[in-house]
């Protein structure tokens, strides 16, 4: 119904608008008398684009009209068109659709290493998908063009409104319409007088109804005339400060991420047990840094990792938690400059914050002890080296060592460890368990040249062998070296030895801490965190407050109509408001109880003394709550003095 | 017998007597389409000023209700049928509750972490939802709808999703599984209340214009025994922006969660995506209600994609998207 009826307005639109635009106008005291009324009632109501379902029903936004054919006329129409609810609804939805590319196509941000597969996979098709931009869809031009018009429409949309509404947050409530019993929530009783003046008694029951509005939290004003006395009253205004709240929030949100993401840093640093890592640009592995960061912008502290926590499920083949790891813990000393050191802990779900900066636990695993001596016994390669684990459930995991000086060969050693080691019918090793109990490391070695010496930066988890010979395992036919913690071999061709190392502390009587482990960590700096989160909190905040508060007008109305007074009640809701037909009830009896309390009328017992208007629920059985019954009033909050 | 099978045998007795609350609630539209059918006969000419050029709901409430005082049936016994219903559906979700609150018992933690655990909470919400709305409005039309969807669910669930308890990864001991889980599936609750009550919508509005355009078939006789669409309506938009608002928070929560365990708090993980997504849907659904043009059917297709999306988002990228959100517990 509220469709056909916009749309006969939207057709008598010109003249309706006549009075948005300035009703004041020396044209629209002609009209009939109510005219004026409209007038005052748009003053409080909340602005609204014109193609807004509750708007004026002009022309202006429809598109049907063709602008004035200049400049001006063609920018204003262009913002008009922009600014309607139609864009802004189109856009939301193209936004949506131009949101789904990016849940099919790997993107660089969240999963770089699923685009080089997917480049892999599909090598003639990729180029084509890159350019438009498929694998970055959030950065792409296009969707940023759709959520920057979205969000200039949103500017346009918001300012005028929230000009009109603090006006309206100052106006008084309208004039009472000269016919409450046109509005669809109207009830009507009658009391006679028990004193002798009857305008007297009347006029006071106003009073005391203006008092109870008051009481219920309503703008009130009153509106005496010679034809009887009436009080208007409005309420719920924070509807609409919710609704410009949301809106503004969420462009809050907007340029946060925007301006924050200049001023944020996150990198990557992976730690072994025992080892330090220092907060400036060279200790990072890898270092994303938003323009205004500048290179001594980080703060200094140094953070050792200690120990690393981690249980794991009991081992039990039919079971599929069997090895499940948790309850991770790197355990670290921070030391911050001017302060003391102190000891804390990195955990999933629980990132340590350091001056300013939030440490994460990203992953973890084994580090490998690793010495090499030459020929002549001297130590030319000693460290941990970080493995990558490659099965979760297992922890059998994969690490490169490359020894560049000391030997008659550069060497470069292809390493797998399997932390409880068990041979499969083939004889091959597999790893059963992630924890240590029996763990072994075997070694592929080549020789020859690791391609590091020209200053070509390499990967230090990749090994290049292309300009390599293999000496152990694969096909070479010499079985690749296997070491257990402690144990010690010969290299081949007499180059020198190899050691495991064993780090457990003496007199273990397990393997449990015979590996380091490592933990891979990320820092993160990122100030505009917390303005996302209270631009976002408001946003929500204030769509409760648009959403929910019922924003109304009430009028109570009093005339002497042959000696008695006759009391008139109405309401009209903008927007949902569901509760309306209850409130006007509501109102009633509450002004009833308190007039009898008063005493200067008394109810008529009567049957209701309109029934069609004023009972519309009584006919209707199957209303079992007043909203069942509640008749829907949008257009018509600002379409009163019209009719 | 330990908990989870008690818990299973729960669940699965939930879905039988689901099964049977289904079919009393066909027979239910097949009896108004029968008093529809009666009102007609007696009344015509009221019937069709109610449905359609009265519009407003009281009018078509008044209609209905005096074409039915018009038949011999007596009111009160009117839609016995959905009365079964809805205590079938109760029934149903004490078993529900039950196995639930079991498999929670069972696992020593909130009964939602993997993809068997969401279905079975997340439909014992939209049954909890659907009873509770029922006390303020009869929406029991619904029934075959919701407890039809929630039988589909929740036995797929259990087919097809179980997974034995196992205890949690890392990343979904938080607080933030409690709420911001639990809340998503409360918001879609409200979201499949509203879809049901958009499809309706639409099958009212065909047959209100036919009604208008006086054609001899006006669609589906049990129709007339319904609100009109456009209370109808009115209904799916609060049901909408109750569960718009839970989603909003389910954003925020989620966000919130992902800065802690993920080290940002977003990044459009194809979940994350998704959840955007459905936001944007239904941010369009609000406004759409609001256009001109775009009120009525068109906005309620919109409420209807809403709602196809959530359901994908819940199974389809669950399953098959690569992602962070690998929490389904199916391999
Ligand atoms: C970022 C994009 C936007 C989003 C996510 C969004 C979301 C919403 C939501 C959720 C509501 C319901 C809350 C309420 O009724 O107060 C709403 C209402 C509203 N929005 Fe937006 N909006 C966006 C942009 C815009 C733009 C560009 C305009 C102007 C053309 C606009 C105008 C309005 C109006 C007038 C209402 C009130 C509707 C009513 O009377 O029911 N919005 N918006």
């Amino acid at each position: 119904m509220s469709n056909s009826r916009s749309d006969t307005e939207a057709a008598e639109g010109p003249e309706a608008s006549a009075t948005v635009k300035d009703p004041m106008r020396e044209g629209s005291k002609k009209r009939e008398g109510s005219t004026k009324q409209a007038g005052a009632d748009r003053s409080t109501d909340p602005l609204r684009p014109s193609d807004h379902i509750d708007g004026d029903g002009d022309s202006r936004g429809d598109g049907v009209d063709s602008p004035k054919l200049n400049v001006v006329g063609w920018l204003r129409w262009g913002w008009r068109q922009l600014t309607s609810m139609r864009t802004a609804l189109v856009l939301l939805l193209i936004l949506a659709i131009a949101a789904i590319p990016g849940s099919i196509f790997p993107q660089r941000m969240a999963d770089p290493n699923g685009v080089t597969q997917w480049k892999a996979d599909h090598p003639d098709l990729f180029p084509i998908l890159d350019g438009m931009q498929l694998f970055d869809v959030y950065l792409s031009a296009w969707f940023s063009a759709i959520y920057l018009l979205l969000f200039l429409s949103l500017v346009g949309c918001v300012i005028p409104r929230i000009k009109h509404h603090l006006k309206a947050l100052r106006s008084r409530p309208p004039r009472t319409p000269a016919r409450l019993g046109r509005l669809d929530d109207h009830r009507e009783t009658t009391r006679t007088v028990a004193g002798s003046d009857p305008a007297a008694a009347a006029e006071q029951s106003i009073a005391i109804a203006e008092k109870q509005l008051r009481a219920l939290r309503y703008r009130v004003q009153r509106y005496d005339d010679k034809r009887g006395f009436s009080v208007s009253a409005e309420r719920g205004y924070a509807r609409e400060t919710g609704n410009l709240l949301f809106h503004l929030a969420l462009l809050g949100v907007l340029v946060s991420v925007g301006v924050g993401g200049s001023f944020a840093y996150t990198g990557q640093r992976v730690v072994v047990q025992g080892t330090s890592f220092v907060n400036t640009l060279l200790d990072y592995s890898s270092m994303n840094r938003g323009r205004f960061v500048s290179d001594d912008a980080l703060a200094p502290y140094r953070m050792t990792l200690d120990s690393f926590d981690v249980t794991y499920q009991p081992f039990d083949p039919n079971k599929s938690s069997s090895g499940q790891a948790g309850d991770f813990a790197a355990n670290v000393t921070v030391s911050e400059q001017g302060q003391k050191e102190r000891e804390d802990a990195v955990r999933v779900n629980h990132p340590l914050g350091i001056a300013g900066d939030r440490v994460y636990l990203l992953g973890n695993g084994y580090a490998p002890t690793i010495t090499v001596k030459n020929a002549k016994g001297d130590v030319v390669f000693h460290d941990s080296v970080p493995f990558l684990p490659q099965n979760n459930s297992t922890m059998m995991s994969i690490g490169i060592v490359k020894v560049a000086d000391g030997l008659p060969e550069q060497l470069g050693l292809q390493g797998f460890f399997y932390p409880t080691s068990a041979k499969l019918a083939t004889g091959a090793l597999t790893s059963v368990y992630p924890d240590l109990i029996n763990p072994t490391l075997t070694l592929n070695v080549f020789a020859g040249d690791l391609g590091i010496d020209d200053g070509t930066p390499r990967s230090v988890y990749v090994l290049d062998t292309g300009s390599m010979t293999q000496l152990t395992g694969g096909k070479t036919g010499t079985k690749s070296i296997e070491l257990a913690p402690g144990e010690t071999t010969a290299l081949p061709n007499g180059m020198g030895t190899i050691t495991f190392d064993n780090e457990a502390p003496k007199g273990a009587k397990d393997y449990s801490q015979s590996v380091k482990r490592y933990v891979s960590l990320q820092i993160r700096h990122d100030p505009s965190e917390q303005w996302v989160l209270v631009f976002a909190v408001v946003a929500l905040l204030g769509l409760v407050l648009a959403l929910f508060v019922p924003r109304r007008r009430m009028w109570v109305k009093a005339t002497v109509v042959d000696g008695v007074v006759h009391l008139e009640y109405a309401g009209l809701a903008r927007g949902e408001d569901p509760t309306l037909a209850a409130a006007v009830e509501d109102l009633r009896d509450g002004h009833a109880r308190l007039l009898d309390a008063d005493g200067a009328t008394v109810a008529v017992a009567e049957p209701e003394a309109a029934p069609d208007a004023a009972t519309p629920d009584a006919a209707n059985p199957d209303a079992a709550t007043p909203e069942e019954s509640e008749p829907d009033d949008r257009g018509r909050f600002d379409k009163l003095g019209d009719r | 017998m330990n908990f989870d099978s008690l818990s299973i045998l729960m669940i699965w007795t939930a879905v039988a007597i689901y099964a049977a609350a289904f079919i009393a609630y066909a027979f239910d539209l097949a009896k108004r389409s029968q008093v529809a059918a009666d009102a007609k006969a007696v009344v015509p000419e009221r019937e069709l000023v109610g449905a359609t050029v009265g519009g407003s709901a009281s009018s078509a409430g008044r209609a209905a209700g005096s074409g039915s005082a018009g038949t011999t049936a007596p009111a009160p016994q009117r839609f016995v049928m959905a009365r079964i219903g809805t205590a079938l559906t109760t029934l149903g979700f004490l078993f529900h509750l039950a196995g639930t609150v079991l498999r929670g018992v069972a696992a020593g933690r909130v009964p939602w972490s993997n993809m068997y655990e969401f279905s079975m909470t997340g439909t014992l919400l939209i049954i909890a939802v659907y009873i509770g709305v029922n006390i303020w409005f009869d929406l029991k039309y619904l029934g075959t709808f919701i407890v039809g969807l929630v039988v589909v669910l929740l036995g797929g669930a259990a087919t097809g999703f179980y997974v034995e308890v196992v205890p949690l990864a890392d990343p979904l001991k938080s607080v933030w599984l409690v709420i911001h889980v639990f809340v998503a599936s409360l918001g879609t609750a409200f979201f499949a209340l509203a879809f049901a009550l958009s499809v309706f919508q639409l099958m009212q509005a065909r047959r209100e214009a036919r009604v208008l355009a006086e054609a001899a078939k006006p669609g589906p006789r049990f129709l007339a025994t319904l609100p009109s669409s456009e209370r109808l309506e009115g209904l799916a938009y609060r049901f909408a922006t109750v569960g718009f608002i839970f989603w909003t928070f389910t954003l925020i929560a989620g966000s919130i969660w992902a800065n802690d365990a993920w080290g940002r708090y977003w990044g459009f993980d194809t979940k994350e995506t998704w959840t955007f997504i459905i936001w944007v849907l239904y941010a369009g659904y609000i406004h759409a209600r609001a256009t001109r043009g775009w009120r009525g059917s068109r906005s309620a297709w919109l409420s209807i994609v809403g709602f196809a999306a959530v359901l994908f988002n819940f199974t389809i990228v669950n399953l098959f998207f690569k992602g962070l959100h690998v929490y389904s517990g199916l391999s």
